[in-house]
């Protein structure tokens, strides 16, 4: 049996996933509760096996700016931080999307907003799905509820952002982040050859050979009819990820009465509820949005058919449950349950909301 | 087969890394395992914990308010999680420092000394150890031990792997302590 069964944090789970996918290249700047990828990259030293970059920038902004030069050098390049990390990062990944580059940005949320808390969160939703920088972009959001799906959406990001030549976020929190859990590694994949990256990225800024025409990657253009030409292109792209790359899990969702939708660790928290619901004769169904951008809207207007009531439950103030109601319209009620400022909702918490907020309403 | 633990002490009693050990042990049994611990201020305030989850089946939420097995290792963590022990759950608990004592009719208590104990070791690193020892003892799941070297082996840096047989002796005390 070639597959390793591991014990790991997410966190360092996504460390060895980097190197194990054929990450070209890793920049990143510490901060909690993310700050094991990086300790973890230079534990493995991978620059002495596969030849990985792995460096520790002077800042976030500087970070995302590396992570931007490789893109456009055609590298599988990557980045991490945390909330406020994210936040300065987004001026660059705006450049990235707009620049049609795959790039890699992975986000272990904590409470916000300003510098907020060390704890878990689940408030940088909007900022990963609706923008986030300025100008009309998407990212691809996925977001894992498990250590294993940390490991697997370092590959799956890899291979979408290069796919559709667009940047992929992984939208963590601190939970999946900091937890263990058994993982299986990937086999080592390695990392394309000069020759491979020429064939496969054709617009990339690195170096003319050949004869061929000269590449220039930039996110600027100042004719107005071209730069809308531009934004159309990107938009006809995003409707192609929409239909293709939709992915989310329902649990029980068929037999059951009401509706708990979730992403992240908080759906495993909410499938916790679920059992507890059961045993008292409540039938409860789990949709978990998997790739939060493209959201999965027919496949929730569908789960919602001749059901009850729906509770969003998130670790913030309310803000996936905007899209779930898009999705829904005002078919039946749709509520929310969030905690805030780092606080984790027991299953216990998410079971009396359902009831208060939806059954007993 | 599940166990829903958590394990509740002060910083640097090893609360972590005994919960680290049991979860590689479980995973060694073939077990799905889950280790959350918490972590920053909560710290540094007093208590820190780590909840271990063992089970045949695939682990739902890795965090619960309620546990079959709570583990307390000071007066704050007694109070805090003693009310949070499911109806026929145990709650083992180290006697030294402990001024009130948690009284329930419903759930197995074993009030242990292992402080006592790992003093007598003559290694007081080795006290997660034998508390380690009296859960194993406790536990409905019997973890068998070749697992648990197995576990210890995993979880400890190399360096560290001569300190195995102190380990397994720390465990073997924890095991006549209830």
């Amino acid at each position: 049996m070639s597959e390793e069964v591991r014990l790991m944090k997410g966190n360092e789970a996504i460390a060895h996933a980097a190197i194990r996918y054929g990450c070209d290249g890793y920049f990143g700047y510490p901060i909690t509760p993310q700050s094991e990828v990086l300790e973890t990259l230079e534990e493995l030293m991978p620059w002495e096996t596969t030849g990985m970059v792995v460096l520790q920038a002077e800042s976030e902004v500087a970070a995302i700016n590396m992570v931007y030069g490789g893109a456009a050098s055609g590298k599988a390049v990557m980045t991490s931080s945390s909330s406020p990390g994210v936040s300065l990062k987004q001026e660059g990944i705006s450049y990235i999307a707009a620049a049609s580059l795959p790039a890699l940005i992975l986000n272990v949320m904590r409470g916000g907003p300003g510098l907020g808390t060390i704890q878990p969160s689940q408030a940088d939703y909007f900022q990963a799905v609706k923008g986030g920088g300025h100008g009309d972009y998407h990212l691809i959001v996925l977001a894992p509820s498990t250590v294993q799906e940390m490991v697997d959406f370092v590959g799956l990001g890899f291979d979408l952002a290069f796919k559709y030549c667009n940047p992929a976020m992984i939208l963590a929190d601190g939970i999946v982040g900091q937890m263990m859990e058994k993982v299986v590694l990937p086999e080592q994949r390695p990392r394309r050859t000069d020759e491979e990256v020429r064939q496969q990225c054709p617009w990339a800024a690195n170096g003319r050979k050949d004869g061929r025409k000269r590449n220039i990657v930039t996110s600027l253009e100042l004719e107005s009819s071209r730069m809308e030409v531009i934004n159309h292109e990107l938009q006809a792209r995003y409707r192609e990820i929409e239909k293709n790359e939709t992915r989310w899990e329902e649990i029980g969702v068929e037999d059951a009465d009401y509706l708990l939708i979730a992403f992240g660790s908080i759906a495993r928290i909410c499938a916790k509820a679920q059992e507890m619901a059961a045993e008292k004769g409540v039938k409860v169904g789990i949709v978990r949005p998997i790739t939060l951008w493209p959201f999965p809207t027919e496949a929730i207007a569908k789960a919602a058919e001749g059901k009850k009531g729906i509770l969003v439950v998130e670790l913030n103030a309310g803000q996936m449950i905007e899209d779930v109601r898009l999705a829904v319209h005002d078919r039946l009620p749709v509520e929310h349950f969030g905690r805030m400022g780092g606080i984790i909702p027991s299953p216990d918490e998410v079971l009396e909301a359902l009831e208060n907020k939806i059954i007993n309403r | 087969m599940k166990e829903e633990i958590i394990i509740a002490g002060f910083g640097g009693q090893g609360v972590l890394s005994m919960g680290k050990i049991l979860a590689y042990s479980g995973l060694m049994d073939d077990k799905e395992v889950t280790w959350m611990p918490s972590y920053g201020p909560e710290q540094r305030g007093g208590t820190a914990n780590v909840t271990v989850i063992l089970s045949d089946d695939k682990i739902s939420s890795p965090v619960l308010d309620r546990y079959d097995v709570v583990i307390a290792l000071n007066q704050q963590s007694l109070d805090k999680f003693a009310p949070k022990v499911k109806e026929g759950g145990m709650l083992i608990y180290d006697t030294n420092g402990i001024h009130k004592h948690p009284v329930r009719e419903d759930i197995k208590i074993y009030p242990i000394n292992a402080m006592e104990a790992t003093l007598e070791l003559g290694n007081s690193k080795a006290y997660n150890m034998v508390v380690m020892g009296a859960l194993l003892e406790a536990m409905e799941y019997k973890l068998p031990m070749e697992n648990v070297i197995k576990g210890l082996k995993k979880s400890l840096p190399e360096r560290h792997h001569k300190l195995i047989p102190l380990n397994q002796q720390a465990i073997e005390k924890g095991r006549t302590l209830l």
